[in-house]
């Protein structure tokens, strides 16, 4: 058994950390009020390798020595300083890159991947409709097959990076027929940034992650070549479930940086804010809440980590699917919890948006919400539990 | 073409500094790190590397001190140098620049090199004399505090800025080149580069590969010594000064020019 990270992946977290403290903690605030995307950012994460770590060297990726392990060490330290830019990263791998490298076509591959892996492009995964969530099968996005193209009529919403000045696609899902069983036929499309009918809405009005790119999506008429099925036909619900599962770690890492930060930046406060003469920390009840907060990093660090070793090891589907679940379920929940802590000891400023403590308070809460509820994660639990549950 | 740049292992500036008994800094037990100013220089050499159409040049990093020195030149390759040499010898203990640039030069003979580089000075002695040192040494051209730097052939150029003017300098290889904090950004390391940097050849030496006597360096050989040293005073509560009949303003002048800022 193994607790520790690899020198290797140790050197990484150094360098991704100080990558993060010089080129995005200084502007974190700024680019939170402005609701401002730092496309210069996303190009320097690209060159520092962030978004190829489990690419084939071929696409620019590292290849052999690149795994999942050192995926989740980038979005901790990245959302260990700015959630936005960690969501960022997470979505443009998990959602952007893996569904083209997992199905896509050599041909596909060879368009999309180099850039995307170099983060001098971005794609969205389009699932989420107004009325479809998790239940893909309610999917009203519909796709016809007319003279070899696909015509494409619908709308997604909350969708992650698919708006940027550097977006190149999204992948959406949609109904491309009926199955014999009567249930809609569910396949994914590849929709180039520009292609006519496809319009990205303004950007949402969000609780947090006020720096991450995000759009509804309306599609009128859209048409691409029959070549852009990403994947086999009707099974887009599938590829989209084996694409979360790794989504789901991803996000318990940045839940694991969200803790950090609350961790690092409630230490440094209760040392150097004095009340009745003594620095905070010396009270039982801010001390006691600030050592709650390792315990919180550290359970989450070691669920995450855990789920990742599952993946890179190749354990098995079942296996690492309820870890998964696991580590989002914990991690997600303790990061809230961990955000309402820190804002508690820094009193009154907590509540001021010039404190970074106030921006994770907003950030975390979607935690628990993206790429599955934790209503969601209890259920995959209990169902990998052998429970009928609905 | 081959550049040999030279990397000093510090003491991390934000940790405390602690003394050994004979007055030298404590360079074991303490946390250490690759000098930032000496990123500047493994960047510089990179580019050029990078840059040279032969496609064979090279880059080899230069370090001496203890055994954790070897973390300097780790993370010089983990940022894309090719190899490096480490010089590890009880006797170097003390060394002053007369002593280190000694040493450097030697390995830097041993080697062979078309570009010597530096940082602009160390981030714990800050003397900034040992690219100076080197060059009379090697007996090649010195050229330092470079801002900006081009390669052309055998033909260096380089911009400095000074306080009062800026000159464009041009010499020819072999050299030895300083580089300053504006010279470039230093890449930070990939996890590829850290990867690859595990199976990049680091050669360690002692004073007898080189040729030195143990008499000539460390620090019964030095120049200079260190007679004295004083733990930092603590942080005093400082002037407040409070406008309260419009003479504010002049106060904190007086004050400036009394600590001669002004």
């Amino acid at each position: 058994m193994n607790f520790v990270l690899s020198p290797e992946h140790e050197a990484f977290r150094a360098s991704v950390r100080e990558f993060a403290e010089a080129e995005i903690a200084p502007h974190a605030t700024e680019w939170d009020r402005k609701h401002h995307f730092p496309v210069d950012v996303v190009r320097k994460m690209g060159a520092l390798g962030l978004f190829g770590l489990a690419a084939p060297e071929e696409f620019g990726g590292a290849g052999e020595d690149g795994d999942f392990t050192s995926l989740c060490v980038a979005i901790e330290e990245i959302g260990r300083v700015d959630q936005s830019m960690g969501i960022t990263l997470e979505a443009a791998v998990g959602l952007g890159i893996n569904p083209i490298l997992t199905y896509g076509t050599d041909e596909q591959k060879q368009t999309w991947l180099p850039d995307l892996v170099a983060g001098s492009a971005l794609a969205g995964f389009g699932l989420t409709e107004p009325g479809a969530g998790s239940d893909a099968g309610a999917t009203a996005t519909k796709a016809e097959l007319v003279d070899g193209q696909w015509r494409i009529n619908g709308s997604k919403q909350f969708i992650t990076n698919s708006g940027s000045d550097i977006t190149s696609l999204v992948t959406v899902t949609a109904r491309t027929g009926q199955r014999e069983d009567g249930r809609a036929e569910v396949s994914t499309l590849i929709i180039p940034s520009g292609t006519a009918g496809f319009v990205v809405e303004p950007a949402y009005d969000k609780l947090g992650w006020h720096a991450s790119d995000t759009h509804p999506l309306t599609f009128t008429d859209v048409l691409v070549p029959e070549s852009n099925l990403l994947g086999a036909r009707g099974r887009g619900f599938a590829q989209f479930l084996a694409i979360l599962d790794d989504g789901r770690v991803a996000i318990a890492a940045l839940a694991v940086g969200c803790i950090q930060a609350c961790l690092d930046l409630s230490v440094q406060y209760a040392g150097e804010r004095t009340t009745f003469k003594v620095p905070i920390g010396a009270k039982q009840g801010v001390a006691f809440q600030i050592a709650d907060l390792q315990v919180m990093a550290e359970a989450a660090r070691v669920l995450t980590y855990k789920a990742a070793a599952l993946k890179d090891a190749g354990r098995p589907m079942a296996e690492f699917k309820q870890a998964a679940a696991i580590a989002k379920l914990y991690a997600t929940e303790a990061a809230v919890t961990a955000t309402r802590i820190a804002t508690q000891v820094f009193g009154g400023y907590g509540f001021m948006e010039e404190y970074p403590v106030a921006r994770f308070y907003r950030d975390a809460k979607v935690l628990e919400i993206g790429e599955g509820t934790s209503e969601v994660q209890r259920m995959l639990i209990a169902r990998g539990l052998g429970l009928p549950v609905e | 073409m081959k550049i040999v740049v030279c990397v000093k292992y510090v003491p991390d500036a934000t940790a405390d500094r602690k003394f050994n008994a004979d007055n030298t800094v404590d360079r074991v037990g303490v946390q250490g790190m690759l000098s930032e100013l000496d990123e500047y220089a493994v960047e510089e050499a990179l580019k050029i590397r990078d840059g040279d159409e032969s496609g064979d040049a090279q880059v080899v990093v230069l370090t001496m001190g203890p055994a954790d020195a070897r973390a300097a030149i780790l993370k010089s390759l983990q940022m894309g140098a090719d190899s490096g040499v480490h010089i590890v010898d009880d006797a170097i203990h003390g060394s002053d620049s007369v002593g280190s640039s000694l040493l450097l030069a030697k390995a830097v003979e041993r080697q062979g090199a078309d570009i010597v580089l530096c940082g602009m000075a160390s981030t714990d002695g800050s003397m900034s004399v040992i690219p100076a040192m080197l060059a009379e040494r090697l007996g090649v051209p010195q050229v330092t505090f470079a801002s900006e730097v081009t390669v052309d052939g055998n033909t260096v150029r380089v911009r400095r800025d000074g306080d009062a003017a800026t000159e464009v300098i041009e010499a020819s290889t072999p050299l030895v080149l300083s580089v300053t904090d504006q010279s470039n950004e230093p890449r930070y390391p990939s996890f590829k580069g850290i990867m690859a940097a595990k199976k990049k050849p680091v050669e360690e030496i002692t004073l007898a590969d080189l040729g030195v006597a143990a008499g000539d360096v460390g620090l019964e050989a030095a120049w200079t010594k260190v007679e004295a040293y004083a733990e930092r005073p603590p942080r005093s509560a400082g002037a407040i000064v409070t406008d309260e009949d419009g003479t504010g303003a002049n106060q904190l002048v007086e004050f400036l020019a009394a600590q001669k800022f002004v």
